[in-house]
């Protein structure tokens, strides 16, 4: 097992209110680890830290350490850190005045690549990769909001990909679409975690069940436990995880 | 023939006041009442529109927008509105949309705030109180030999007071314009990778775009049609332009002379030169209406 990520007593607050308290995480590579719990239990917050747009909000701050590949993220400049980890959020967000192609390509232009044979090479790659080129190939010039919503959460993720990023933190990627669109995103987290390190928020336990190596619990701010998927679902060493995993709260 | 049948208003309401009745009363009465308010409005904006039609049509013809106003045309005024507006937009587009865009962006602190709040009262400021600064203004700095006192009565001095009113104005249409860009789209480039500046020069602009051109059109229709700050700045003349440091007319500034004047044909000039206004400012509205139905609208599904 390669460490990619790690939290080290990781704590963020939004002014005085506290999100996450001393979170020690580590997310291993090429794999995808969920985050599960209850609404309101820091989940986005851990994740928002990671790439450092925790700290885009107003009075919001963090403390301790996110080390990528053992150097600290906080010591890097956020622009550089949020190109090496992506992010995938909770509501498709395509750009609404860019065409399909040009949602993908953002990453690179927007930060002065020009070479159209190199974004036509990247938006191809990225379709492909993100399970959408099939669908899209003919209708590259419509506007990226024109597409379903499973298509657009797809296109966004193919533009976190087109950035080449190590690391794709995906926010409860599925929780606005139906069952088959779904089915579809989770097919692709298994595919990206050949090359990519993974970090999935969750509301749906089955989800984590199904796509994830490893599971993290949060409740109330707190990391309450860590394991493979497949120990923690069947022998939680904690008595509130084995209560939030058989739904008797949250 | 069959006329088409007017629905009763009446009907379905019962004859009977139990708490259901009272209620479907209650409903009528309010419906009524709405009606008449919607009809209360209208009537002002359809008598001018309709007066000014029926009035300014008879005034107008080629010669009406070809002569100057001395002549009993409205050219000269045609083209000093035009002047004026344009050079008021040359300064407060730029100067407006930059404190828009300061706002929205880096203004959410004490001194974004203090900003927002006299650029508010500056919009409440009366026309004809700027049309008295600029004037002051002119006339000390001419007084104190820093500019020519011709300047008081100038294009120049119109300008300046056109766009005194108009800053404000799109400054704060500007803001509210971008202040529409969700925090998601804003977060998307963020998470890409792109900085700040970027995101805001190629995402945050051009998602805002239609409504920054909707407040920017809606700033020229709105100083369009000023006359107050116009008499004691750009003054009037019954001829064409003839330099920034000379008086020049205007079309609300010809109104105003027209329709106080003794002669009827001036009078009839007035409406046409009031239609000719109205028109304008009415396209000008039309057109940023037009523009908000863009071919990415704003209300797109991805937000």
């Amino acid at each position: 097992m390669t460490l990619k990520v790690r939290t080290e007593h990781l704590s963020a607050w939004y002014g005085a209110k506290r999100g996450i308290e001393d979170i020690s995480l580590d997310f291993e590579e090429h794999a995808v680890t969920a985050i599960i719990g209850p609404s309101g239990c820091g989940k986005s917050t851990l994740i928002r830290c990671m790439n450092r747009l925790h700290e885009v909000i107003p009075k919001a701050r963090s403390e301790g350490k996110v080390l990528l590949d053992g150097e600290d993220i906080y010591a890097l400049s956020a622009v550089s850190v949020r190109r090496r980890i992506g992010m995938v959020f909770q509501k498709a967000n395509p750009f609404p005045t860019m065409s399909v192609y040009d949602n993908v390509s953002a990453g690179l232009r927007l930060n002065g690549v020009r070479d159209r044979k190199r974004l036509d090479e990247t938006v191809l790659r990225s379709l492909k990769h993100a399970a959408l080129w099939d669908e899209v190939r003919d209708s590259l010039d419509a506007p990226g909001v024109s597409l379903s919503g499973g298509q657009q959460q797809r296109l966004c993720i193919a533009r976190a990909l087109a950035v080449e990023p190590e690391v794709l933190l995906m926010d409860e990627p599925c929780s606005a679409l139906d069952p088959i669109a779904t089915a579809k995103i989770e097919d692709l987290i298994f595919d990206l975690k050949k090359e990519y390190t993974v970090v999935v928020v969750t509301h749906n336990m089955q989800q984590a069940a199904r796509v994830a190596d490893y599971t993290a619990f949060l409740y109330l701010g707190k990391l309450i436990e860590v394991n493979r998927t497949r120990e923690l679902f069947e022998r939680p060493a904690q008595d509130l995880t084995e209560k939030y995993i058989t739904g008797r709260f949250g | 023939m069959k006329l088409p049948k007017f629905p009763n208003p009446f009907r379905g309401l019962p004859l009977r006041f139990d708490r259901e009745g009272r209620r479907l009363w209650k409903d009528f009465g309010m419906s009524i009442a709405a009606f008449v308010c919607v009809v209360i409005a209208l009537v002002p904006l359809g008598s001018i529109l309709i007066e000014a039609a029926v009035r300014g049509l008879q005034a107008i013809g080629p010669s009406f927008f070809l002569l100057d106003t001395a002549y009993g045309g409205i050219g000269n005024a045609i083209q000093g509105t035009l002047i004026l507006v344009a050079f008021a937009s040359a300064i407060s587009l730029p100067v407006g949309i930059l404190t828009g865009i300061y706002l929205s962006e880096f203004g959410k602190n004490r001194f974004g705030d203090a900003i927002r709040f006299f650029v508010d009262v500056m919009t409440q400021i009366p026309s004809i109180v700027v049309g008295i600064f600029v004037y002051s203004l002119i006339l000390l700095l001419s007084v104190s030999g820093i500019v020519s006192v011709r300047l008081v009565f100038s294009a120049i001095a119109g300008t300046i007071a056109l766009a005194t009113i108009m800053i404000p104005f799109v400054a704060r249409t500007a803001e509210e314009a971008l202040r529409l860009v969700s925090v998601s789209t804003r977060e998307a480039a963020l998470a890409l990778g792109i900085p700040r500046h970027r995101m805001i020069l190629r995402v945050v602009l051009p998602t805002g775009a239609s409504g920054l051109v909707t407040g920017a059109l809606l700033g020229v229709a709105r100083v369009g049609g000023e006359t107050a700050p116009l008499l004691m700045t750009a003054y009037g003349s019954g001829f064409g332009f003839s330099g920034l440091d000379q008086p020049v007319e205007s079309l609300p500034h010809t109104i105003y002379t027209f329709a106080l004047s003794p002669y009827t044909g001036q009078n009839q000039a007035a409406w046409g030169a009031s239609l000719v206004l109205v028109l304008m400012m009415l396209m000008i509205s039309v057109f940023s209406r037009l523009l908000l139905r863009s071919r990415y609208p704003l209300g797109g599904a991805g937000r």
